[in-house]
């Protein structure tokens, strides 16, 4: 038991937050922490710099860009790009398909797609979730069937984040519908977001963003060499996958940055004369939120700590599920610190609504999703239900 | 930054956790034990000084382990897995803790080896009737005739008041509050003892004129030293917290798993295994929470506030746990015959003993805005 960091850890600390907050653009991090939507440009900028420093892809074998880190650096990387608000390599690159086809491609697809990933110079998007599987993701029935050298896909994906950027999508399908069990005849197929028969379709979502979408897909004609690893085994790459960020789902470093600015706006606003921040009520309310973020952020710590040994911790199944109870903790804060000026969330020119207020209502709105995505929390509780207390 | 156990923790803990196990493994034999004053095993508590226990944290001159935080923290947890009655924290922790923090040599040398020993039971008196969690005296008054102190004035609740050798004192003199140390055998002692709703005892504990001996050399204000200790005490608390908290969702669990309703075992009612998860939530969040508290106390940092944030964690996670435990068993969780409502009891009373949620979280806020941001491996958890 130690509190300190080692000096070699308190010096690689030092290096990251010293390169985050030198090395990218002023202008992206600053719409990062207006909690503006960052541009494509925005996004495949911020990637390339960090992955020409090699700090893109730390998680992955070395001999493609990784880093060969401990969970602990890899931890503190995170949170100090969080805490810089530089936008974080794009997660369906970085941490989906990228680890997926280092693990289970074959050395072209490694070549092939391994350093256009890392680099951003692909867009992937995710076509996991469709209408009718949800959490019950195994129900899917996008189906692909074998044709000469080809797949041919037919049916229909949704919540496709950022799909209107993406150039390729790694989709789950129905490679054998006569598999006894639904998780048996699934396959992971990668293809081309401009493939004839591939149509987008925006999803508005409550707060006027354009974030995610529908993709569906007509007779798109996929080659088999697009299959990533073995036919059939497709589930197994997406609990790969899935599980493969537990740690960083906690968003630990981006909370503190949000609640450090919530603070800073309660004491602009003013109740009778007197800051907002020095309302007992509101003060106490800032210190539990505070003080419940440490117990996430000592958890993480205690989880990446113990993981050395390649296995997950099992608290490391708390941190989806308050992590994101707190992101949305402080987006909530923010809106009630804005108070009545959270609703000029549309207000251009002629405004004295200051921006942090704007943002703040669709920002929580649009929060609602954090607890769903990824796992809902329901199926966390069901995780810690079943595998923790054997319930 | 390294939040695992040396193998020597190890051993201290699997050494403890057997013999607690064989005093209190079966429920029945604590039930038994508390039914009679002094509400603890003698015995038990002679084994724990024969471990060196009652000794953890004094220097070895002093009769003492010399070890630090995390082994107060290791015990306290066992302590609290199985409710053991032994005043391990108040009499080490709290009551040696300030011995040590204000003690003469002399003083220490006494009192810290005779508690390391078992052969001195001390108590601290502190709390006063109508007051809460404060760090300083305000009802007991200490008067000064040439070399000799006497107390006046009504200390409760006392924990193990009437059982105590030794009292230590705090008390009003000119310059705040000092500490005192008061024999029980002294003149001018009344000690009124009582049971506690878990199991422990109090006393209202009476001074009139009662002759004392200044803990320290100095008679400058002690607020700080309390202050300290008394933080020590609730990261120690927090621990202790933990591992009760621990038994009660394992045994809540195991429940579960074997009741059986309306013909199938609860664990098939996911209302109730939701209701579990959230516990084990609690659970983890508070246990990290107070183990990085016993680590900023182990690297000298700000153990105040430290232990502040623990007692906010441990607080709303002992309520919910509490709570849930009886509520997930049902009825029988309300029975004296049956461990989890003990808990529950035990889990209220270190809730208000050095201070609640609440009364944590009025203190942080307070300090809210002196940060941007909390740093756990910063300043000034770390020096």
């Amino acid at each position: 038991m130690r509190l300190q960091l080692s000096p070699e850890l308190e010096a690689f600390r030092e290096e990251m937050r010293t390169f985050f907050t030198t090395e990218v653009p002023r202008e992206i991090r600053d719409t990062v922490a207006a909690r503006r939507h960052l541009s494509k440009d925005g996004y495949v900028q911020a990637q390339r710099i960090l992955n020409a420093a090699g700090l893109a892809v730390p998680h992955w074998p070395v001999e493609w860009g990784g880093k060969d880190w401990t969970p602990l650096q890899r931890h503190i990387w995170r949170e100090e790009m969080q805490l810089a608000c530089v936008p974080e390599p794009l997660a369906f690159n970085a941490s989906m398909i990228g680890p997926v086809i280092a693990t289970f491609g074959n050395q072209e697809q490694k070549e092939r797609f391994l350093p256009a990933t890392a680099n951003l110079d692909i867009w992937w998007c995710q076509g996991f979730s469709e209408p009718d599987a949800g959490s019950d993701l195994a129900s899917l029935r996008t189906t692909a069937v074998r044709d000469g050298d080809d797949w041919v896909v037919n049916g229909q994906k949704t919540w496709t984040t950022l799909g209107q950027h993406a150039d390729w999508i790694f989709c789950l399908v129905r490679t054998d519908p006569t598999a006894e069990k639904k998780q048996r005849g699934i396959s992971l197929l990668v293809f081309p977001m401009d493939s004839p028969g591939v149509t987008l379709r925006p999803i508005e979502l409550i707060d006027g963003s354009h974030e995610v979408n529908e993709v569906f897909f007509e007779d798109v004609r996929v080659p088999a060499e697009n299959l990533i690893g073995e036919e059939n085994r497709g589930w197994d790459y997406a609990k790969f996958l899935l599980g493969n960020e537990r740690v960083g789902i906690a968003r630990v470093g981006s909370t503190k940055r949000l609640l450090a600015q919530a603070k800073q706006h309660a004491r602009e606003i003013t109740v009778d004369g007197r800051p907002l921040a020095e309302d007992p009520r509101m003060a106490a309310r800032i210190a539990e939120v505070e003080n419940e973020l440490l117990a996430l952020e000592l958890t993480a710590l205690r989880v990446v700590a113990n993981s050395a040994d390649g296995k997950p911790h099992p608290a490391s199944s708390v941190l989806k599920l308050r992590g994101s109870e707190l992101q949305q903790a402080a987006t909530e804060l923010v809106v009630d610190i804005a108070g009545p000026l959270s609703v000029a969330s549309f207000a251009d020119g002629g405004s004295d609504v200051p921006d942090w207020a704007r943002v703040a209502t669709p920002e929580y709105l649009n929060y609602r999703k954090v607890s769903i995505y990824g796992g809902s929390n329901e199926v966390q509780r069901t995780i810690i239900a079943g595998t923790i207390l054997g319930l | 930054m390294d939040f695992t156990f040396d193998s020597e923790q190890h051993d201290l803990r699997e050494a403890l956790r057997g013999l607690l196990e064989r005093a209190y493994g079966d429920s029945e034999q604590r039930r038994r034990v508390v039914a009679n004053d002094p509400g603890y095993d003698e015995k038990t508590w002679s084994r724990l000084a024969e471990m060196g226990l009652l000794g953890l944290p004094f220097t070895e001159e002093h009769g003492g382990m010399g070890a630090g935080p995390i082994e107060v923290a290791i015990v306290a947890e066992e302590i609290g897995r199985v409710l053991a009655p032994e005043p391990f924290v108040e009499a080490v922790v709290l009551a040696g803790g300030l011995v040590a923090a204000v003690g003469t040599d002399a003083q220490k040398s006494e009192l810290l080896s005779g508690i390391a020993e078992g052969s001195t039971l001390p108590a601290v008196a502190h709390a006063e009737p109508g007051t809460r969690w404060s760090p300083s005296a305000a009802a007991v008054t200490a008067a000064q005739d040439g070399g000799s102190w006497t107390l006046t004035g009504v200390k409760e609740p006392v924990l193990n008041g009437a059982r105590a050798d030794v009292l230590v004192v705090s008390a009003v003199v000119e310059s705040g509050t000092a500490l005192f140390v008061v024999r029980g055998d002294a003149d001018g002692l009344t000690r009124t003892g009582y049971r506690t709703h878990d199991g422990g005892r109090a006393a209202h504990v009476r001074f009139d004129g009662t002759p004392a001996e200044l803990l320290g050399e100095s008679t400058g204000d002690r607020t700080a030293e309390v202050e300290r200790v008394l933080a020590e005490a609730r990261i120690a608390y927090a621990h202790e917290a933990i591992g009760s908290m621990d038994t009660a969702l394992r045994t809540t669990a195991e429940y579960l798993k074997t009741r059986k309703q309306f013909g199938v075992t609860l664990n098939r009612f996911q209302a109730l295994t939701f209701r579990a998860a959230d516990m084990y939530v609690s659970l983890e969040l508070a246990r990290s929470t107070a183990l990085w508290a016993s680590m900023v106390s182990d690297a000298g940092g700000d153990v105040v506030t430290a232990a502040d944030r623990a007692r906010l964690q441990t607080s709303r996670a002992g309520r919910h746990i509490g709570k849930e435990a009886i509520q997930l068993h049902g009825g029988i969780g309300v029975t004296a015959e049956y461990t989890v409502g003990h808990h529950t009891s035990r889990l209220t009373a270190l809730d208000h003993l050095l201070g609640d949620g609440d009364w944590a979280l009025a203190r942080l806020a307070e300090g809210v805005d002196g940060h941007e941001t909390v740093d756990p491996l910063g300043v000034p958890y770390t020096r």
